[in-house]
């Protein structure tokens, strides 16, 4: 519990009333949320350590609600704490105690699709999966894929710029993403984007994808939606040694293949999903890749064949090439279910680095060594095309610091990131967890000015505050 | 005009800020093959990026590279192919459409967001550019991004660099995921097809599971010269697959050949240089972005009043269209055109003096412009990076 919240404004708590009142002439009543036990449903989000009750909870049924709601917030200097389905891994939805959540989950409208054109229009409380869900019928789906994705909405995916496992070849939100209609703090109402690619003037839907709730509240969005490949079938190969993955990650890319996911486990974390998902996983090895390629049967055979070839020279223990639906779903199963298995053996917390992939052999022996001076287990599924790494530091909460032990152990394998030349998330967010984090990868500079440019959209730090920068070193701008 | 040519990016550094100090506008730039494109701006010095070259990194098994700002584009290019790769967005060649010379920077195909036919599958240089470095109007060295693939930490700041025309900082480096050249490439050629015939074959192809990496439409005034081209790319097996499965899907547009080898690069070379626009100046060119369905009616509009010749790319979502240069070169019909049916049209090619009488870029919205003058005040307080390149006032 090492991460600080900003000191709660007492002149807008003692104000409780007197903002409840001024909210309550803008939105209809079952809007408002103001008693204890129902605002308890907001107090965290994905990242549940860490609590806090804000003020009100507030769901706008409309973009003009949330611009009366935003203006009256500016006017009264009240915080506002933007959360879609409340999510995010990072504590990005985490609410403050002098802070209202303002909560887009009722806006959850399909408004339009255009398969001619490859696009979805959608309100931005949608969930994730409902869009694909939506364009279905006609073979289509949109393509970035969180985990949570069947919980997640859009707006926090634009928020996070949120990934999946298919982004290798079909990129994270901001490569899906062709425009939003946004509210700003003063409650204008601007139109970034639109069904065209591309825009006119400074690229603010790219800023804005990613903001973290911190820039203005997306109301709307227009997606890319895609017609979906003919098929799909994954191949599993294990390894004796993690060099040798590692090794057949590169040799896979550099034979100018681009699977659709290629996903990578180390032997705790084939140990704990085959042990809840009967996954038919190899347990004498080191290393796993699951390595899935698309399109009809007679172009993944070819690209399957050609996969098994590169990967013979780094001497596979296991080649399970998946020949039929069935034996898909078994090997997606274990993978699919690491987080929750994980989760029935130890309390766990899952970081979210992004490092070269060349360095993948010698981060993952350091991962090991870091987890195990503080005297913890750790185990690795992540994504290995794009270097995407998800370290579960395990440990027992029942035991007096080890909860604080962990996220120091999380917090030196995020610096080790940094250090081999990557980031410190790809794709869940800087939020409250790694904001303290933040000057490991950017230095004064680099800081100030992305704070100069938030401040373009919101000088009073009032859109989510407690999250991204570090609370020392802000400036009004 | 005073050109100012730094070493290295403490020495562009120190120059800005000198600048800064002073408040006497830079001219923002690489080799200047582009120079007469933007608004023409009023400045004391250029600053190119033309010492700043080299490769500083290339991992081809990571699918990365990086290279100061004024490394040639043709340098980056060669050294992918060696290793079998190439920049996804396939960006253009300014030179045959505005008859300069020299050798176009990487640099400025970042600050352009410059890309070209495979944009439509792949994304623009704004989806590739991972991680930037550049010096901002306060001589302030900045990076943003970084060298891997997935990277959520921090503010995006290398979108807004992208196709920010240097009026935001002078980038000295720039940071690229790649993609594998494909094993094989191979166009099917659809002829006869009018505008709506045409953008509706390019629809179906763009919307079949098939992987389409580029559909363009090229219209002759005798309609049977008009050419429909879907492109395809990947391992020689998959393309054969694709190539019949999309001839049985696209049986209504007519018979289908296909095109391979040189003439077939030619073909998609000229369409991505917009090279058969190329004339000695009579001829205005416009770049108009809009959705793909839409793009016939927005044409139809502007030939309405306006003899203009026009092809299209991105499946129809991209209009080239050259007109007479005399009068206002067609703004009026076109801007009606942009803001009845959607999209942004950019004046591409005119003389100095209609780049700087008519809007170059799509007017914004005030609230748009508000937003759009505090970003630039942010990275340049003294608005001395190519002030009014883009807009009057950022």
């Amino acid at each position: 519990m090492s991460i600080a919240f900003p000191t709660p404004d007492e002149a807008v708590l003692s104000r409780r009333n007197e903002i409840l009142a001024g909210l309550g002439r803008l939105v209809a009543p079952e809007a408002l949320i103001v008693t204890e036990d129902e605002r308890r449903a907001f107090e965290t989000d994905g990242l549940t350590a860490y609590r806090q009750m804000p003020l009100a909870v507030v769901l706008p049924s409309s973009t003009q609600e949330v611009s009366a709601i935003l203006r009256f917030c500016r006017e009264n200097g009240v915080k506002v704490v933007p959360r879609g389905a409340g999510t995010s891994l990072s504590g990005g939805a985490i609410p403050q105690a002098d802070a209202i959540v303002l909560g887009v989950a009722k806006m959850n409208r399909v408004l339009d699709v255009d398969f001619e054109n490859r696009v979805a229009h959608v309100q931005a409380g949608i969930t994730n999966l409902a869009i694909s869900q939506a364009v279905a019928h006609e073979g289509f789906f949109y393509a970035p894929d969180p985990s949570s994705q069947l919980a997640c909405t859009i707006a926090g995916n634009i928020a996070m710029n949120s990934g999946g496992a298919h982004c290798l070849k079909y990129g994270v939100t901001t490569n899906n993403l062709l425009g939003v209609t946004m509210v700003l703090l003063d409650g204008t109402v601007v139109e970034l984007g639109g069904a065209h690619l591309d825009s006119a003037g400074y690229d603010l839907l790219g800023l804005v994808c990613g903001s973290e709730g911190q820039l203005g509240i997306v109301t709307e969005a227009s997606v890319r939606i895609l017609r979906a490949a003919e098929g799909a079938r994954p191949a599993l190969l294990g390894f004796e040694r993690v060099e040798d993955a590692g090794a057949c990650v590169a040799a896979i890319i550099a034979a100018g293949i681009i699977p659709v996911a290629l996903e990578y486990m180390d032997r705790p974390a084939i140990q704990i999903c085959e042990a809840f998902a009967h996954a038919g996983y190899p347990l004498d090895v080191d290393a796993m890749l699951i390595v899935e390629v698309e399109g009809s049967d007679q172009e993944i055979d070819d690209m399957l064949r050609r996969i098994v070839a590169i990967a013979e020279p780094f001497r596979p223990k296991t080649v399970k090439v998946s020949q039929s639906e069935a034996e898909s779903a078994a090997i997606w199963k274990g993978r699919k279910s690491a987080f929750g298995a994980t989760g029935r053996v130890a309390d766990y917390i899952c970081m979210d680095g992004t490092i070269p992939t060349g360095q993948l052999p010698q981060v993952l022996r350091r991962i090991d060594e870091i987890a195990k001076s503080y005297g913890l287990g750790v185990a690795n599924v992540f994504h290995a095309g794009d270097g995407n790494l998800h370290p579960l530091v395990m440990f027992d909460s029942s035991k007096p610091g080890e909860m604080e032990k962990a996220e120091a152990a999380g917090e030196d394998i995020l610096k080790l990131c940094v250090e081999v030349g990557g980031c410190l998330t790809g794709e869940h967010g800087v939020g409250i967890e790694k904001r303290d984090l933040m000057p490991y990868q950017f230095n004064a500079v680099d800081l100030e000015q992305q704070m100069r440019v938030r401040g373009v959209f919101d000088p009073g730090w009032l859109l989510n505050p407690a999250k991204v920068f570090p609370l020392e070193g802000r400036f009004a701008a | 005009m005073n050109t100012l040519i730094p070493r290295d990016e403490q020495d562009a550094a120190s120059i800005v800020a000198d600048a800064a100090a002073r408040r006497t506008p830079l001219n923002l730039c690489g080799n200047g093959t582009k120079a007469a494109m933007g608004r023409p701006n009023q400045t004391e010095a250029s600053l190119t990026s033309a010492a700043l070259t080299g490769i500083t990194l290339y991992e081809p098994a990571e699918m990365v590279i990086s290279a100061r700002s004024g490394t040639p584009l043709a340098e980056v290019v060669e050294s992918l192919a060696e290793k079998g790769q190439q920049l996804p967005f396939e960006p253009m060649d300014y030179r045959l459409l505005l008859g300069s010379r020299g050798e176009p920077t990487i640099g400025a195909v970042a600050a352009m967001n410059i890309s070209g036919p495979r944009r439509i599958m792949a994304g623009a240089v704004r989806d590739s550019l991972i991680g930037v470095r550049f010096v901002n109007g306060r001589g302030e060295v900045v990076k943003s991004g970084g060298r891997v693939m997935k990277n959520v930490t921090g503010l995006d700041l290398v979108k807004l660099m992208a196709g920010s025309w240097g009026t935001l900082g002078f980038l000295t480096e720039v940071t690229f995921k790649v993609l594998p050249k494909p094993e094989r490439m191979s166009t099917l050629l659809i002829r006869g097809l009018d505008d709506e015939s045409a953008v509706a074959a390019l629809s179906a192809a763009l919307g079949s599971p098939f992987d389409v990496t580029a559909a363009a439409h090229l219209p002759a005034p005798d309609r049977q010269g008009a050419r429909t081209l879907i492109r395809l790319e990947g391992f020689s097996v998959s393309v054969d697959y694709r190539l019949g499965e999309l001839r049985r899907l696209l049986k209504r547009f007519g018979g289908a050949d296909i095109l391979e080898g040189r003439g077939a690069e030619a073909v998609w070379q000229a369409l991505r240089d917009a090279s058969i626009f190329q004339d000695r100046g009579e001829r205005a060119v416009w770049r108009i972005s809009t959705a793909p369905t839409k793009g016939p009616a927005l044409v139809a509009r502007v030939a309405e009043t306006i003899e203009a010749q026009w092809f299209y790319d991105w499946g129809g979502g991209l209009v080239w269209l050259a007109t007479p240069a005399e009068g206002d070169l067609g703004a009026a019909a076109i801007r009606a055109a942009t803001s009845a049916l959607g999209g942004h049209a950019t004046l591409v090619r005119a003389p100095d003096a209609d780049r700087s009488r008519l809007d170059v870029f799509e007017p914004q919205a005030e609230a748009v412009m508000v937003l759009s003058r505090g970003i630039k005040a942010s990275l340049d307080p003294a608005g001395i990076l190519n002030p009014g390149r883009m807009y009057a006032g950022i």
